[in-house]
């Protein structure tokens, strides 16, 4: 059993397989390098949709980087390049989903979601308290601070005995 | 405790069953969405600008020759399976007088001549894509896809997959009396 338990650890350890396309393309700076690899990392091949562009091995993905890349030599800016894969291909290719009111549900659904559940949570937790409370016959009540005085004294003496 | 339970509406008991429910309609409509339909940002717009080679015949086709009337232009490849599933739907439409043209993309001219040869050739002329990257200014992803063009040259429609008779007849024939409509 253990056994079986460390080759599954083990398993989950390997790091995944990562088949980037080979790179051949040679960059003038490193930031231009970087922004390369920003760019093919968040921008979603459309072949392969659940791919970003630098993962796929799509036609169009090669297509979509040699793009990018001929455009970031030419000195255009990131957000120029986004702008015009936005133009053609619509905000779809963007892994990362632009602020707008139709995407007011997407970005904060979640944490209404959140919310909304801790708020009921909190209201049931409550009510059940109270309802405790409310069955609670008056002897009851006194039996309970009677208790409660007498654990605490206890609590005391045993504090007293230690010193 | 048993009192409380009865206590509630009957609504208030079944409120999370019908969220539950409601969850469970919204995920299966989901289900049922097809996550390849992108729509296009370009439908309303203009056509992009361009200029390519036309397929065995001299002369180049640009946005320019796209007013003028009702132009379909269908992107197709002789690789693309697709393409001979809706080759037909397509010629039919051609067959109809619609302006058909031919976007060959990402194909070789010897292997396109063969496919048209074999299943016949629709397309008033064929322009040849054949790196894909007027492709890119078109939104292309993949084939075959239809654009419905109107006669001042502003894209109305794109069919991403094969065209077939539901569309023809649920989307295109509308459309087409729409912006027949608009003309007059």
């Amino acid at each position: 059993m253990r056994v079986i338990v460390l080759l599954v650890m083990a398993l989950l350890l390997t790091p995944p397989v990562v088949a980037a396309p080979v790179a051949t393309y040679e960059f003038d700076s490193e930031e231009q390098e970087a922004l390369f690899n920003k760019l093919s990392n968040e921008l979603r091949c459309l072949v392969c949709q659940n791919q970003s562009i630098a993962d796929s091995n799509a036609e169009l993905a090669t297509d979509l980087r040699d793009e990018i890349y001929g455009m970031l030599q030419q000195g255009n800016s990131e957000e120029e390049i986004v702008e015009f894969m936005v133009a053609r291909y619509g905000d779809f290719v963007l892994y990362n989903p632009p602020m707008k009111p139709m995407t007011w549900l997407l970005w904060f659904g979640p944490a209404f979601a959140l919310l909304a559940g801790f708020f009921f949570v909190v209201r049931i937790i409550s009510r059940q308290k109270k309802a405790a409370v409310a069955e609670m016959s008056g002897e009851e009540i006194e039996r309970l601070k009677a208790l409660q005085s007498e654990a605490q004294a206890m609590i005391k003496m045993e504090g007293n005995r230690d010193k | 405790m048993t009192e409380e339970i009865q206590k509630k509406s009957p609504l208030k008991r079944f409120m999370p069953l019908i969220i539950f429910g409601l969850l469970v309609a919204l995920l299966w409509y989901g289900l049922g969405l097809n996550p390849r339909l992108v729509p296009s940002p370009l439908v309303g717009k203009a056509v992009p600008e361009f200029e390519l080679p036309l397929l065995n015949a001299s002369g180049k086709l640009s946005h320019e020759d796209l007013k003028g009337s009702i132009t379909l232009l269908n992107v197709f490849a002789s690789w693309c399976y697709a393409c001979r599933q809706e080759h037909q739907a397509i010629t039919q439409l051609s067959r109809k007088g619609f302006r058909v043209i031919g976007f060959n993309y990402k194909d070789k001219a010897a292997d396109a001549t063969a496919w048209l040869r074999q299943f016949g050739n629709p397309y008033q002329v064929v322009a040849q894509d054949l790196d894909g990257r007027v492709g890119i200014d078109w939104g292309v992803y993949g084939a075959p896809e239809t654009f419905v063009i109107d006669h001042n040259g502003i894209i109305r429609d794109k069919r991403i997959g094969p065209v077939d008779q539901e569309y023809i007849s649920e989307k295109l024939m509308p459309l087409v009396q729409q912006i027949r409509s608009e003309q007059t």
